[in-house]
């Protein structure tokens, strides 16, 4: 099982020839490679042994593995689940129990420092992790161990790469990204409450054909996908530049399909590919549904206030203030303040001539020398 | 307050040029006042190009919060088709270029803080070693909350002008271009210059983009306040210092009526 290819265990599950060429070809596409890449991934996929892919789950709701496994166009769900060879994925496999974590010794071993560890989720670290137990141990010890032995890792999803929502103030498990936990390996971040399942495939896909990290931005996200917000290429930004905008959830220019900025649409500050690559096999994405972006891909999305409001919360002034709102106050209290002091800077002058001018008058009467 | 005080305070340290020497003119002085801030006296302090540089600046700041409002609080949806009208393009564009223009102004303020006379370094310098800098910047303090009955007269910026200049035009003035053109380099994207020179750490370092946004109204919004603070008390020290203020910074000379 070791020294089998992609292609192999693509071919031992029954995938064509054609099938896998056409996944091929997919796959350069939606890595923005030119077409000559789609033979040379091919080539390493029928050349290449598989490397093996171990999926640890750890604080998460499971919508990252909901989303990869309707990926749709590298292929269907069983040929990219052998693919990846998948080898450890609690969610996925059919073992249980000790059967189960055998696998992840065995692939410790086995591929020492040549395994791929995706991981779900993120580890509590309150309560020396206790509140995410893994096979009878807290899930920040079998993240450490089987870190320890990877090549790389793959933070998916927000929970991973940002904290998400169990992350939340005031985090009461100390819910903690991957990245603050493990400190010592090349880790990809790819955000989303889920990430898209074509960016989660593409990413992996690319790890495993070019043998490298595909390039990343300074917070660690593939640029590919994560290089542009969902702003730049929203089908709706001739809306935004006009000035058109739905004011209200049943108005007319919700119908209409206006941007949905002053609905608190974040896509303006959230770097994703649902614009472009969409969800669901490039059936739609929030804003084409009518709801604005809520800037699940971005870090600390889930502490900013409404998802609704485009000037977002600032919890320090309290938990329905914004900037616009706080700025308002300030210069409202600052002009009122200067008025008062205005105010009371005539009094004064007006005291200080009179009682100037009585003094003068005084020194006179006295006679001066 | 008695002129003997203040001579004592003064006198330690560098003080600032303006409370060197406290008049021995006869009677009794209403002011603290040196030979060069005495009535009557007249100096050259602003140059041409920092009143240029004031007055594009003012301009710059009044169109980029006007705008910048209407980027966060946009106008009423606009009618017709999308090909129609540009209104949020126009607003963006306006705001974008103004910031071009401030950011260059203010590059060129700093060329000039080199190039001219000391009055044109006190923005960018805060003397916060200087004891006699911060004994007058709590004089400054008393007056305006009305306890000193007598001001200290400054041929440049008083303490508490200097401090809340340095603030809000030099830190603020800054934290905006930086913060702006990171914003403006999202639009640009990867590969333009100011993504490269801006966005690129500016982003990350604020954890998000829309951190970014948050920051940026913030501190426009501190800086619209040092704007009615500083159109207040430059008319209300034209009165009560019975000195120039508004029309030196047109001139560019000082005087002292009183």
């Amino acid at each position: 099982m070791g020294k089998e290819t992609f292609y192999e265990v693509m071919k031992r599950q029954g995938v064509t020839r054609r099938s896998f060429l056409k996944f091929c070809s997919l796959t350069a596409a939606s890595l923005g490679l030119a077409p000559s890449f789609a033979a040379k991934i091919a080539g390493a996929m029928e050349t290449k042994p598989r490397t093996p892919v171990v999926w640890l789950h750890g604080l998460e709701c499971t919508c990252c593995s909901e989303s990869f496994i309707r990926s749709a166009h590298p292929l269907a769900k069983d040929v990219v689940l052998s693919m990846l060879s998948l080898d450890y994925d609690d969610t996925l496999m059919a073992a249980a129990g000790h059967q189960a974590e055998e696998i992840i010794t065995n692939i410790r071993q086995k591929y020492k420092g040549n395994f791929i560890l995706a991981v779900e989720g993120n580890p509590p670290l309150n309560e020396d992790g206790m509140y995410c137990i893994h096979g009878g141990r807290p899930f920040v010890e079998v993240l450490r161990e089987t870190a320890a032995d990877a090549k790389a890792i793959i933070s998916w999803g927000s929970c991973a790469s940002w904290g998400c929502v169990q992350a939340a103030k005031p985090n009461p498990t100390r819910a903690t990204p991957v990245h603050k936990v493990i400190t010592d390996k090349p880790i990809i971040k790819v955000p989303g409450c889920p990430p898209i399942a074509e960016v989660m495939t593409a990413v992996v896909t690319y790890m495993l054909t070019f043998d490298r990290i595909p390039e990343l931005d300074r917070q660690g996200r593939p640029k590919m996908f994560y290089g542009q917000r969902i702003h730049d290429k929203c089908y709706r930004r001739p809306h935004f530049d006009a000035g058109q905008f739905v004011e209200q959830w049943d108005d007319e220019f919700a119908r209409r399909g206006y941007c949905l900025y002053k609905m608190g649409c974040k896509g303006p500050t959230t770097y994703n590919a649902c614009s472009t690559v969409r969800w669901n096999g490039g059936v739609s994405f929030p804003i084409q549904s009518g709801h604005g972006c809520i800037g699940c891909s971005e870090d600390g999305f889930w502490d900013k206030g409404g998802f609704y409001d485009r000037v977002t919360g600032i919890q320090q002034f309290g938990i329905e203030s914004n900037a616009d709102k706080v700025g308002i106050a300030a210069a409202t209290v600052v002009t009122a303040g200067v008025v008062a002091h205005a105010a009371a800077s005539a009094l004064k002058r007006a005291r200080d001539t009179s009682g100037e001018r009585d003094k003068t008058d005084q020194s006179n009467s006295t006679g001066g020398n | 307050m008695s002129v003997e005080t203040t001579r004592d305070e003064t006198k330690a340290g560098d003080s600032p040029s303006a409370i060197s020497k406290v008049s021995s003119s006869g009677g009794e002085p209403a002011w603290d006042e040196t030979e060069e801030t005495a009535a009557g006296v007249t100096l050259y302090v602003y140059e041409w190009a920092v009143r240029a540089w004031h007055w594009m600046n003012a301009l710059c700041l009044i169109v980029l919060a006007v705008t910048g409002y209407f980027i966060s609080n946009p106008l009423p949806t606009m009618p017709g088709e999308a090909s129609e009208s540009f209104a949020m393009g126009y607003i963006r564009f306006t705001h974008f270029a103004t910031a071009y223009i401030f950011a260059v102004i203010f590059l060129g303020r700093i060329y000039w803080a080199l190039m001219g006379n000391k009055y044109a370094r006190q923005l960018f310098w805060l003397p916060i070693l200087d004891r006699a800098w911060w004994r007058g910047l709590v004089r400054e303090l008393r007056w305006y909350a009305f306890l000193d009955k007598h001001p200290v007269k400054y041929i440049e910026h008083n303490p508490l002008a200097h401090l809340s200049m340095f603030l809000a035009i030099t830190l603020g003035g800054v934290f905006m271009i930086v913060t702006g053109f990171a914003m403006y380099g999202e639009g640009a994207q990867d590969g333009s210059w100011a993504h490269t020179m801006f966005s690129s750490w500016v982003i990350p370092l604020f954890g998000q983009s829309q951190n970014v946004h948050t920051g940026h109204h913030m501190v426009a919004w501190f800086v619209v306040c040092f704007m009615i603070v500083h159109v207040y008390v430059s008319i209300r020290e034209e009165i009560m210092l019975q000195q120039t203020n508004i029309s030196a910074m047109i001139t560019g000379t000082r005087t002292f009526r009183k």
